[in-house]
């Protein structure tokens, strides 16, 4: 028998669970995000910093994100737009997902794809239409999988990503958002 | 043996008129006591199940003292001091067999809504002519949520079903009903010290099944069917609406992929035994179709929900219980039924011992084996006074 290596470390995830079962407070984690106005509709977000299991932590480097708006929006098109960083979030925490399911069940993977795209109604921000929300109607996630697996352990390994997945859960269910002014 | 009430109490006063068990009756035996009427693959009405426990009682002579209310119970001398409505009791030994069902649990965000919609809890609910006219919101799709769904929509009144993690069956599989083979495949038998994640045996949602004289399936298939709409899990009431998951598709898939894998490993069983002479091929179900864009916010201010009915779920009510033997989910601490304090023991919790324990065929050998242990300490007691 061949080892599975999707280079996850299950072994490390599965004990992390076992010691957070019983020490909630370490499981706390609080991400940050700091964003400053460039020009126009663009501006940089950079992140580096967390706090979690009990302590500040940091990023092994900063990482810097721009966000513009397209050209058809009259706006410079430096970078993507804001609602698109919603789809890398979703694709990368599924695909996390995936290959950690995968880990974890002995699948082993060669490749995995996804392709995103998200139906949205721009009357809404534009407040064309009070009746359109301003964000995503749909989302359609299609994953391309190439794995030693049957279809159904495929399908599987994709409804288990999604049940432990975070930014699945961010986009489906509602979040209280408090936004001040400091 | 101290009966709150009468024998087989909740079976007479916490059940909803039209419930039936999910068991056929030939699977509901007990020590001397078994289904001898006239149709052992049907579904007993929650009557007759209070009529099989009242014989059971008389069968097996058990003292039961009825009208005795446990209000606490508490460490004492070694062993235990119970008080009850009818005076104290001192006992070297204690079974907790009150159940897991004692209280229906309502999410907490049932305070936020808007005030004109009745509320109901299964304890609650009767028939559907308790309810006022106009849409009603049922809240999880397990046994209870499926069950009263269906009757509430056929009442007329158009039924929204918000639906979380759910178990999906069929009643029957290749001419068999389902919970047939649960107990002739083993399933039933995987011991609680066997199983991959106890934590999650223990919490699994009973499965969406009726027990009806046509043995019908009431899947979320057979719900749309009926003209019931379905929703994801509901999770918030904010401003007056009900917000629902965005997450529907994927418990759906969740659900079919299980039921499918359950479905194999029965399919294996019987070709492996050779059941498969005495069953009919093997099927396989549509999968639960997905409404092309479900709803995941209702306005509860406009009208078009009159009422809610939670089905979602019942916990156990250890209120009386004055030892510390609960974990920080108000769970009993126990293993395979021997509680985490000495001399206290517990009986018909879910998985106690076996995926069965909970099923009235599960109390036999669960209670053969608790009972051996406690009889065990008790011998030791005496020997080492």
């Amino acid at each position: 028998m061949t080892t599975v290596d999707n280079g996850v470390n299950v072994e490390a995830l599965l004990g992390a669970r076992e010691v957070l079962k019983g020490a909630p407070e370490a499981a706390a984690f609080t991400w940050r995000a700091s964003s400053k106005w460039a020009h126009g509709v663009q501006s940089q977000v950079k992140i580096q910093n967390y706090f979690g299991l009990g302590e500040e932590q940091s990023h092994k480097s900063e990482s810097v994100f721009d966000a513009d708006h397209p050209e058809i929006f009259a706006a410079t098109d430096n970078a993507i737009t804001p609602i698109e960083y919603l789809l890398v979030g979703l694709a990368s925490c599924l695909t996390a997902g995936v290959a950690s399911v995968a880990q974890n069940r002995g699948i082993q993977l060669r490749s995995v794809e996804a392709d995103l795209e998200g139906a949205h109604d721009i009357r809404g921000i534009l407040g064309a239409d009070s009746d359109v929300r301003n964000g995503f109607n749909d989302i359609k996630v299609t994953f391309t999988i190439d794995a030693d697996a049957s279809k159904e352990e495929i399908e599987a390994l994709v409804a288990q990503s999604q049940k432990r997945s975070a930014v699945f859960d961010a986009l489906t269910n509602p979040t209280n958002v408090t936004v001040e002014v400091a | 043996m101290l009966e709150r009430g009468e024998v087989a109490n909740s079976w007479r006063r916490e059940r909803w008129d039209s419930l039936r068990l999910l068991t056929p009756s030939w699977q509901s035996r007990l020590p001397g006591v078994s289904y001898d009427g006239p149709d052992p693959d049907g579904y007993m009405t929650a009557g007759e199940v209070a009529e099989l426990i009242e014989r059971f009682a008389k069968v097996a002579r058990a003292p039961v003292r009825t009208s005795v209310n446990v209000t606490s119970l508490r460490r004492a001398d070694g062993g235990y001091q119970v008080t009850t409505s009818d005076g104290d009791l001192a006992s070297q030994a204690v079974v907790i067999a009150s159940g897991a069902c004692n209280r229906p649990t309502v999410p907490s965000l049932a305070g936020a809504v808007p005030g004109p919609v009745a509320q109901l809890t299964p304890f609650d609910y009767r028939d559907p002519a308790q309810l006022p006219d106009g849409g009603v919101l049922v809240v999880g799709a397990s046994a209870t949520g499926v069950q009263l769904a269906a009757e509430i929509q056929r009442s007329g009144r158009p039924v929204t079903l918000s639906a979380g993690e759910h178990v999906r069956l069929p009643r029957t599989y290749r001419g068999r009903d389902v919970l047939w083979w649960m107990d002739r495949a083993g399933v039933w038998d995987q011991r609680h010290d066997e199983l991959d994640d106890l934590t999650r045996a223990r919490k699994l949602p009973s499965p969406q099944l009726v027990g009806t004289p046509e043995r019908i399936t009431l899947d979320l298939n057979a719900l749309a069917d009926l003209g019931v709409e379905l929703v994801g899990r509901l999770q918030m009431v904010r401003d007056g609406s009900a917000l629902f998951s965005g997450g529907l598709r994927n418990v759906f898939s969740l659900a079919d992929l299980k039921m499918n894998r359950l479905l194999e490993a029965f399919d294996e069983w019987a070709a492996t035994t050779g059941a498969d002479e005495v069953v009919a091929a093997p099927e396989r179900f549509a999968p639960t179709r997905v409404p092309p864009s479900p709803r995941w916010r209702i306005d509860l201010t406009s009208g078009e929900i009159r009422s809610i009915v939670w089905a979602t779920g019942f916990r156990p009510d250890y209120g009386w219980l004055d030892v510390p033997v609960l974990d920080a989910k108000g769970q009993l601490r126990h293993e395979g039924g021997v509680v985490d304090s000495p001399g206290l023991y517990a009986l018909g919790l879910p998985v106690l011992r076996r995926r069965r324990s909970t099923f009235i065929c599960g109390i036999e050998d669960d209670a053969r084996e608790v009972i051996g242990h406690l009889a065990g300490s008790l011998g030791n007691v005496k020997r080492k006074s």
